[in-house]
């Protein structure tokens, strides 16, 4: 077969602009579009999700009397979101939970990336969906969830086994290929019939690769990845029993 | 002279035995506060280095430690001390002697340190260890002298810079300690002494009779080398014959991936059953110890071994040793040949076996080397801030501590003298708040400032994590191969990105057999045996070395010969064919080739730089052929070529050449390169801003690959100048050559580029496939080669044929 780009794989060459909406994909009725960053965009909601912020790693990885991180995450994870908001001007921002890297550091919050925070927050409904690590209310602005339900979707941190469009974040996915003996690796969305799993958005996240167990039993036979970074690729789901010699 | 205690003379001469003159030597300057010897393998430099201690612990023995020897190797501890104790036994002198390694048993640990033997054989990293704790001072109350064995392979590495900054801790805690460098020939004496010696003080440098010319030879073999490949399968029964007809045999290897395969051939050949064993650093320690002690059972013909059997060991009955592959430089080729033949005055005897042609030309120039005692060397720079951080944070752990007293104690180690006190504080500020131009950290300092001045841990709980990420060595992370099964043998270690490339079935080599890949469990790979006689992946990764630049200029040299009466015919021939197929460099023109090979293009640039120059060119070729759309995907460097591979092949090289796009953007690209993120992980773990242990659990090499990529990237978006940039600056530039050789080089060979087409791997080029350290680039490739595999996928799965509009979009009311 001749390099042949199939309608899901466009040339690389592609407008930023255009890349947006490229990988648009219709689930449970709404159409969606995952961002190269992570983030996922649902234009007709005017609606921007983002999942796995953990602000604030670095500074408690110091607290616990480690090694003292560049404490740059934050306000890299924030840049990020300020681009985001900007390129797309939602009216929502649904914050898929594990927002910030622990209760006491959403507390210690320096007043800097706190107003920050606020000023992105302003002229929008923002919603924490509540997360593992971020239990309880933030006293930042915006509305506290357990979880949302919204049009057909509804959004959770830790995805549930009676899922039915289901939106959610926690397990960090992302891909691994092994390309003519390279590997490469990049943060992905993963989605089969009845549920999205978001990838991590803040700055200092690892990953879970998609071969490993927990993800393979979540995700249908069917499930396809959609990766992040500068090409975005939807592909099927890389999986152990996929994995080639 | 001094004489020796009575009790020693009479073991002298119940054996019959003299001292050396540069054993008397020794006892005669006892009391000097540093000493080098320089003494040839198998010179009795150990005891020469022990006989000061011996003497007089016999003539007023005390209790507590009186000597401290450090070795870079454990095995090598263990053996001094099995040596040790037959002067000791004999002589009825009531000495004590222990090893404390990395080995040594928890329980046997903590006695050492509340009733400390008077001879404590030990490591570098182990040292560092001991000093802290806080009962360091009364551990080391009283000792007298340390003696460092085997200086010149410590002196090349950061492990001797913290080794020498231990020194200086336990010269301030013993201020009469007297020190003692034992050394094997080397190419710059003072060099050594230099780090030796408290500073300023002068090292009195001894030099042993350098012994006799040592009987070397290339093998010779009725079958030629292949033109390539490491295996060296082709002189198997030239080597089994050498074995049959020496006592002990040394088989020399310069990986451990070469060790076993070599190992492996040998023994199918080895019809007769000689006993043959295999000693490396990545097989389990219970296996080496049984090799080693078969080995001085004298029960063993020979062993295939790696570097871990490189250093002084002392095996008595060696009578060859072998060199596998080439020697790469010329010092270690006479360390190693120092193995056979213990006997002082009697000429070492040893083999060359070439793996393949190059090698050959390799070897010739290494023998010529030999000859003219032309011994290669590489003078390092001042010492590296990341092994202060530590030892600023071994310190902190060993107590409170004053600043002042620490800076001062520090800049008395050679290495450090010329550290200036704002570098001393600014690693200070990185070990207390990280030293970010962000202060965010400190009201979590990791250590501070008491009102009375001292520093000290925040929190004393860090000190377990501070002590278990002690020291320098950066091993490719590894894990543990086990066989399946409750309580399966321990075999060995592989590299962790082996493993990742195994899928379940595959065979591979490890301890000499061929075993099967049933999976990983944790971080322990599992395997079962397998009856295959060729294992399907015959190699994980093991030490590198790199071809000396001396050595390299001997080979120009031989390149630009019309003839080489001085190789084996097979070998001139080779270098024929490759004047015939393509050309052989000429001094004045650049000599580049480019062919199709392994599903990629290949280029290979000819420069003959040496290793530095070729890796800085590797990188400027490829930030041009990536400005270019030439998608390239990694280079390796040796001392004579670059190969550069990629999706593209190249058909106009003098664009790439053009001196002032090479230079436009040149930072942004070193920057960015993975070479700079491979040392900053270095730095970044010595310096103590990751940690590879985190309560007793390893982090596995894959998060900590990512982990420390993220954080090099954020340092360099958001702060460039942070202290551990900087340092990863000065280490990658180390290895790299400034850019002014480079403009040098492309002045002089102006457009004289000579580009071959070729359709194959050519002679010259071959061993460069070989060759470890490649170097990834991260660029378009990568996007390609995704498109592809995705298209591929999608067109595996059908997914592609089925992407029509699917059901109606469902409106939300709002």
């Amino acid at each position: 077969m001749a390099r042949g780009l199939s309608p899901l794989a466009p040339p690389r060459a592609v407008g930023k602009k255009q890349s947006m909406n490229r990988l648009a994909f219709d689930f449970h009725g709404a159409a969606l579009a995952p961002l190269p960053s992570g983030a996922l965009h649902w234009p007709a909601a005017r609606t921007l999700v983002v999942s796995d912020l953990h602000l604030g790693k670095s500074a408690r990885m110091s607290a616990g009397g480690g090694a003292a991180l560049p404490p740059y995450d934050t306000r890299e994870t924030l840049a990020r979101l300020e681009r985001d908001i900007a390129a797309t001007a939602p009216a929502r921002v649904i914050c898929l939970g594990d927002s910030f890297d622990s209760g006491a550091i959403r507390a210690a919050l320096p007043a800097e990336d706190r107003d920050r925070i606020t000023d992105v927050q302003a002229g929008r409904e923002w919603i924490w969906i509540e997360g593992n690590h971020d239990p309880g209310p933030a006293d930042l602005g915006g509305t506290h969830r357990a979880e949302l339900m919204l049009g057909p979707l509804t959004f959770r941190h830790i995805a549930r086994a009676d899922a039915a469009g289901e939106v959610s974040g926690h397990y960090h996915p992302k891909a691994r290929l092994l390309l003519r003996g390279r590997a490469i690796s990049r943060p992905c969305f993963l989605f089969d019939t009845v549920r999205l799993i978001l990838p991590a958005y803040g700055a200092y996240t690892g990953g879970l690769f998609t071969h490993a167990p927990t993800l393979s039993r979540l995700m249908g036979a069917e499930a396809e990845a959609i990766l992040c970074g500068a090409t975005q690729m939807r592909l099927p789901m890389p999986r152990t029993e996929a994995r080639r010699a | 002279m001094t004489a020796l205690p009575p009790a020693l003379q009479d073991w002298f001469d119940a054996r019959g035995w003299q001292m050396h003159p540069h054993q008397e030597t020794m006892l005669d300057r006892a009391g000097a506060p540093a000493l080098l010897l320089i003494a040839p393998t198998g010179g009795g430099k150990t005891l020469a280095g022990f006989l000061p201690t011996l003497s007089e612990l016999a003539e007023a023995p005390e209790p507590g430690l009186h000597t401290l020897y450090v070795s870079p190797l454990k095995a090598l501890a263990a053996d001094i001390k099995r040596n040790l104790r037959t002067p000791i036994e004999e002589a009825g002198l009531p000495i004590r002697v222990e090893d404390r390694t990395g080995d040594t048993t928890a329980t046997q640990k903590k006695r050492q340190r509340a009733d400390p033997p008077h001879i404590l054989l030990t490591t570098p990293e182990s040292l560092a260890l001991l000093t802290s704790y806080e009962d360091a001072p009364r551990m080391f109350a009283g000792l007298k002298r340390v003696v460092v064995d085997e200086i010149h392979a410590l002196a090349e590495s950061k492990r001797g810079d913290q080794l020498m900054l231990a020194l200086a801790r336990l010269q301030t805690l013993c201020p009469d300690l007297r020190r003692v460098g034992l050394s094997a020939t080397v190419d710059d004496p003072a060099q050594i002494a230099k780090l030796l010696a408290r500073h300023p003080d002068p090292c009195e440098i001894l030099e042993a009779d350098p012994g006799p010319e040592p009987d070397i030879e290339m093998l010779v073999t009725d079958t030629p080398p292949p033109w390539s490949g490491g295996g060296a399968k082709y002189a198997i029964p030239a080597v089994l014959e050498e074995v049959r007809k020496h006592r002990t045999t040394l088989i020399f290897h310069n990986t451990r991936a070469q060790a076993e395969i070599f190992f492996h051939h040998l023994w199918l050949a080895n019809e007769e059953g000689l006993p043959i064993g295999i000693h490396h650093g990545s097989l389990d320690r219970g296996q080496r110890e049984r090799v080693e002690a078969a080995m001085v059972a004298g029960d063993l013909r020979a062993i295939v071994c790696t570097g871990s059997l490189d250093l002084g060991i002392d095996w008595g009955d060696v009578d060859l040793v072998i060199q596998v592959g080439a020697p790469k430089n010329v010092k270690r080729l006479v360390q190693r040949i120092g193995r056979a033949n213990h006997r002082y005055n009697a000429p070492s005897k040893a083999l060359l076996v070439p793996a393949n042609r190059f090698e050959v030309v390799e070897c010739v120039a290494a023998l010529q080397a030999v000859k003219e005692r032309d011994l290669d060397g590489e003078p390092r720079g001042p010492g590296p801030r990341d092994v202060l951080c530590q030892h600023i944070l071994i310190a902190a752990c060993a107590g409170p501590f004053d600043a002042e007293m620490l800076y001062a104690e520090m800049i008395s180690a050679g290495a450090y003298a010329g550290l200036t006190r704002a570098e001393f504080d600014a690693c200070l500020d990185f070990c207390a708040t990280g030293g970010y131009a962000l202060r965010a950290y400190d009201q979590w300092r990791r250590i501070l400032q008491r009102p009375d001045g001292l520093w000290q841990l925040r929190d004393p709980r860090s000190a377990l994590r501070i002590r278990q990420n002690i020291g320098t060595i950066q091993d490719t992370d590894t894990l543990k191969v086990r066989m399946r099964g409750r309580g399966g043998a321990p075999l060995g270690e592989v590299e962790e990105g082996f493993a990742a490339s195994l899928t379940k079935g595959d065979t591979f080599l490890i301890g000499g057999r061929i075993v099967r890949y049933e999976g990983l469990r944790e971080t322990v790979v599992e395997v079962s045996r397998d009856s295959a006689q060729k294992p399907k992946i015959a190699t994980f990764m093991g030490t590198k070395f790199s071809t000396s630049t001396q050595l390299s200029h001997r080979i120009v040299r031989m390149c630009q010969q019309d003839d080489w009466p001085d190789l084996p015919e097979h070998t001139a021939d080779w270098l024929r064919l490759q004047r015939e197929v393509s050309r052989l460099p000429q001094p004045g023109r650049l000599l580049i080739e480019s062919f199709p090979h392994d599903g990629r293009e290949q280029l290979v640039v000819y420069g003959f730089a040496g290793r530095n120059a070729q890796q800085t060119l590797g990188l400027l070729l490829t930030k041009r052929m990536e400005e270019e759309g030439l998608a390239p995907m990694g280079f390796v460097s040796t001392d004579y070529a670059t190969l550069i591979w990629g999706l593209d092949a190249v058909t106009d090289p003098r664009p790439l050449f053009d001196i002032a796009r090479l230079e436009a953007g040149l930072d942004t690209w070193l920057a960015g390169n993975a070479v700079m993120k491979r040392t900053f992980r270095a730095s970044a773990h010595i310096a103590g801003l990751l940690e590879r242990q985190v309560g007793g659990t390893r982090k596995t090499g894959k998060q900590a690959t990512m982990s420390s990529d993220i954080l090099y990237d954020t340092l360099l978006k958001y702060d460039p100048d942070h202290l551990l940039m900087q340092i990863t600056r000065e280490e990658a530039m180390r290895g790299l050559v400034d850019f002014d050789r480079i403009r040098e080089m492309t002045e002089r060979v102006g457009d004289r580029i000579d580009l071959l087409h070729l359709t194959r791997v050519t002679p010259l080029a071959a061993p460069l496939f070989l060759e470890p350290g490649r170097v990834p680039i991260a660029g378009s490739a990568d996007e390609r080669l995704l498109e592809e595999e995705v298209t591929r996928l999608l067109d595996a799965s059908g997914l592609a044929a089925v992407d029509a509009p699917a059901r109606p979009v469902w409106r939300v009311p709002w």
